[in-house]
């Protein structure tokens, strides 16, 4: 993991206009994350997580501050570079999952690639290899409603990665799910991050979820309050995800030991 | 992305919600049907009244006394020169080819309305006056007996050739007319010929329901037709000329000829007017193009509707859609592709919608082509036009539903419930 910095926001603030009311969601957030970073962000509701989690995911712009996503800044873009940007630069994963309801899990996995552009075979060929790696294989022509909650995230998970993304932004991605469906998810974004190096920022307000990242930003009033690494990051569940899981903790363990 | 792909989207949109998608068309194959039908009414309409007027022979051309135009400073000199009538002296002028080359054939004719009496048949008629030359110059041909010859013309015969409407009204079936006497006006004639069925006549009045004698006889025995400078007065003159293109040159001879015969001084008009088939043609062609045009107009009004049912749908849609739209965009979906996603779904609507209404109106025009007893045509052009217009109606009521997904904002689409 290099120390280069991949997200750099300065004093970041947003405030929405309600009626005659101005809400500050935002009031001057600041925040670094370096490549490779497994980080929770976690607040109270109406913290402001949410809107922070908008504005690094390139959904919304800050009212004032500045933010770089590689070394680009933000605010400089039209509407058109933002939507690049999402197509190619971030995975996002929702608490809803928010897959397209009518259309199969591979069509769902595909869609960032119909944005951008590639062809319909090979579209296919890397929606499958990522359906593989979520452990969905055999579930490809499934719809959403056909599919558990843990599934569809997995969907979503595989959907986000299609572009193969320098950084997962993901909303509470366990919010919807029980505790075994949870310890999936958060088993494989472990192992997104362990191996494929892959940084992922996500909110939650649940302090065991923030406990299996390596770091807990804290947000309450639309300001960070506490930014702290994790000790000793929880490891998901290894009989939750399977084989898979066992491979990447053994790899890992083999790694350390050579060490 | 590529055009196929967004059609692809639009085409699964529309099949998840068929019933919909089906109502929707309907409109619009409504509109496209009722455009394609009533064109072809129009058209067939147009074609009918264009052979009608080819039916009164080819290249034709006919004077007839007077001015035509009303109004204008041209009539109003015309009603102070002294009215002179067309007499057998013109025709005959006419027909000189010393005077005139490139005429075929000259046929005047004195024409009147009259009674028809046969036992207790008793009908009114029109009664022409006319020579052997009417025979070819107005295409009527006997289907029994002769025609009017021209001894019967120098001899006053009291013959005459019957319309077929006159045939079957006077005689029934199994009698045979040819030999039996009728009478015109009390005055009993002979019946040597009966005409071939012209048919039609529209709103011109039975082309059939006539009784043609000679011109001489009708002058003198049965009308008394005047005489200008000891020559009797007639009707009309039919000119028939050689060819298509000559019509032009020989009707300003005919114009030349009538005027010194009239002694017309220069500066004024002439009181008589050539009529040309193909000008009255092209006086009616305007017309029905004007009645093909406004059944046009109403069938399109349809297909307006029609295209306000697709907008009104499209905007349920993009409402129903909204959180499907916040997804494309957080996954990288530009303005331009949500645009062109809905656009295309409108626009696949309503040409779809079109093919079927082209299909439809197809068959509503050969249905009506057999209950109107007129070949109705449907044109490429009207194909075309319902075509490219519900297209255009896709289009235009598309891209405001189009506009308003593409605006939404990603993050109020997505928490959109």
């Amino acid at each position: 993991m290099g120390d280069k910095v991949l997200i750099e926001a300065r004093d970041i603030t947003k405030i929405y206009q309600m009626g005659d009311m101005q809400v500050h969601a935002l009031r001057g957030a600041t925040l670094e994350v370096r490549l490779g970073e497994l980080v929770a962000i976690m607040g109270p509701s109406g913290s402001g997580k949410s809107t922070l989690m908008n504005i690094l995911g390139c959904l919304d712009q800050p009212s004032s501050g500045e933010y770089f996503l590689e070394g680009v800044e933000i605010d400089q873009l039209d509407d058109n570079q933002l939507a690049q940007i999402r197509g190619r630069k971030i995975g996002f994963v929702f608490q809803t999952f928010n897959l397209l309801s009518r259309t199969t899990a591979l069509s769902n996995v595909e869609l960032p690639l119909v944005y951008s552009g590639m062809g319909g075979r090979q579209r296919r060929k890397r929606a499958m290899d990522a359906l593989d790696a979520v452990g969905l294989a055999d579930r490809v022509h499934h719809r959403p409603n056909e599919l558990s909650g843990g599934q569809q995230q997995r969907v979503a998970i595989a959907r986000a990665l299609i572009n193969e993304p320098s950084i997962i932004l993901a909303d509470e991605p366990t919010g919807n799910l029980d505790s075994k469906s949870g310890a999936e998810i958060m088993a494989i974004f472990q192992h997104l991050n362990e191996v494929r190096g892959i940084t992922i920022i996500f909110v939650t307000h649940e302090p065991e979820i923030a406990q299996h990242t390596r770091r807990i930003v804290s947000l309450a009033d639309g300001r960070i309050v506490d930014d702290r690494p994790v000790r000793e990051p929880r490891i998901a569940g290894e009989r939750a995800y399977g084989v898979r899981v066992r491979d990447i903790v053994n790899r890992k363990a083999a790694s350390e030991q050579v060490e | 992305m590529q055009i196929l792909e967004s059609v692809r989207i639009a085409l699964r949109a529309l099949t998840a919600n068929k019933m919909r998608s089906i109502l929707t068309m309907l409109g619009i194959v409504i509109g496209v049907g009722a455009v394609i039908a009533l064109l072809s009414v129009g058209h067939g309409f147009e074609q009918y009244i264009t052979e009608q007027f080819e039916g009164l022979g080819s290249n034709l051309l006919f004077v007839i006394s007077g001015q035509l135009e009303s109004g204008g400073p041209g009539s109003a000199r015309a009603s102070r020169q002294r009215f002179q009538p067309l007499t057998m002296g013109d025709a005959e002028a006419l027909a000189d080819p010393f005077q005139i080359s490139d005429v075929v054939a000259v046929a005047p004719e004195f024409q009147r309305s009259g009674r028809v009496v046969r036992g207790k048949v008793d009908m009114s008629t029109s009664i022409s006056g006319v020579t052997p030359e009417y025979e070819s110059v107005r295409n009527f041909r006997p289907v029994l007996g002769e025609f009017i010859a021209a001894e019967h013309v120098n001899g006053r015969s009291r013959v005459a050739v019957i319309g077929d409407t006159v045939a079957e009204e006077l005689f029934d079936e199994f009698e045979y007319p040819i030999g039996q006497t009728i009478k015109l006006n009390d005055v009993p004639f002979k019946v040597i010929g009966v005409l071939e069925e012209k048919g039609g006549g529209g709103g011109f009045g039975d082309a059939d329901n006539l009784v043609m004698i000679p011109i001489s006889t009708a002058q003198t025995r049965l009308f008394s037709a005047g005489a200008v400078r000891g020559e009797l007065v007639i009707s009309i003159v039919f000119i028939q000329v050689v060819s298509q293109e000559k019509m032009g040159d020989v009707a300003d001879r005919i114009t030349e000829v009538l005027r010194e015969r009239h002694r017309i001084s220069f500066k004024d008009d002439d009181d008589f007017t050539v009529v040309n088939q193909a000008d009255l043609i092209q006086v009616f062609g305007q017309f029905t193009a004007v009645f093909t045009t406004v059944l046009g107009a109403i069938a399109g009004i349809s297909l307006l509707v029609g295209g306000i049912g697709i907008m009104n749908i499209m905007l349920v849609s993009v409402t129903e859609r909204t959180r499907e739209i916040g997804i494309r965009k957080a996954v990288g979906a530009k303005r331009s592709d949500i645009l062109l996603q809905f656009l295309i779904e409108a626009m696949v609507l309503s040409m779809i919608g079109g093919f079927v209404g082209i299909t439809l109106g197809y068959g509503a025009s050969t249905l009506l082509s057999g209950v109107l007893e007129l070949q109705t045509v449907v044109t490429a052009g009207a194909i075309l036009l319902a075509t490219s217009f519900s297209a255009a109606v896709g289009l235009f009521f598309g891209i405001y539903p189009a506009t308003r997904a593409a605006r939404l904002n990603p993050i109020d689409a997505l928490r959109y419930e």
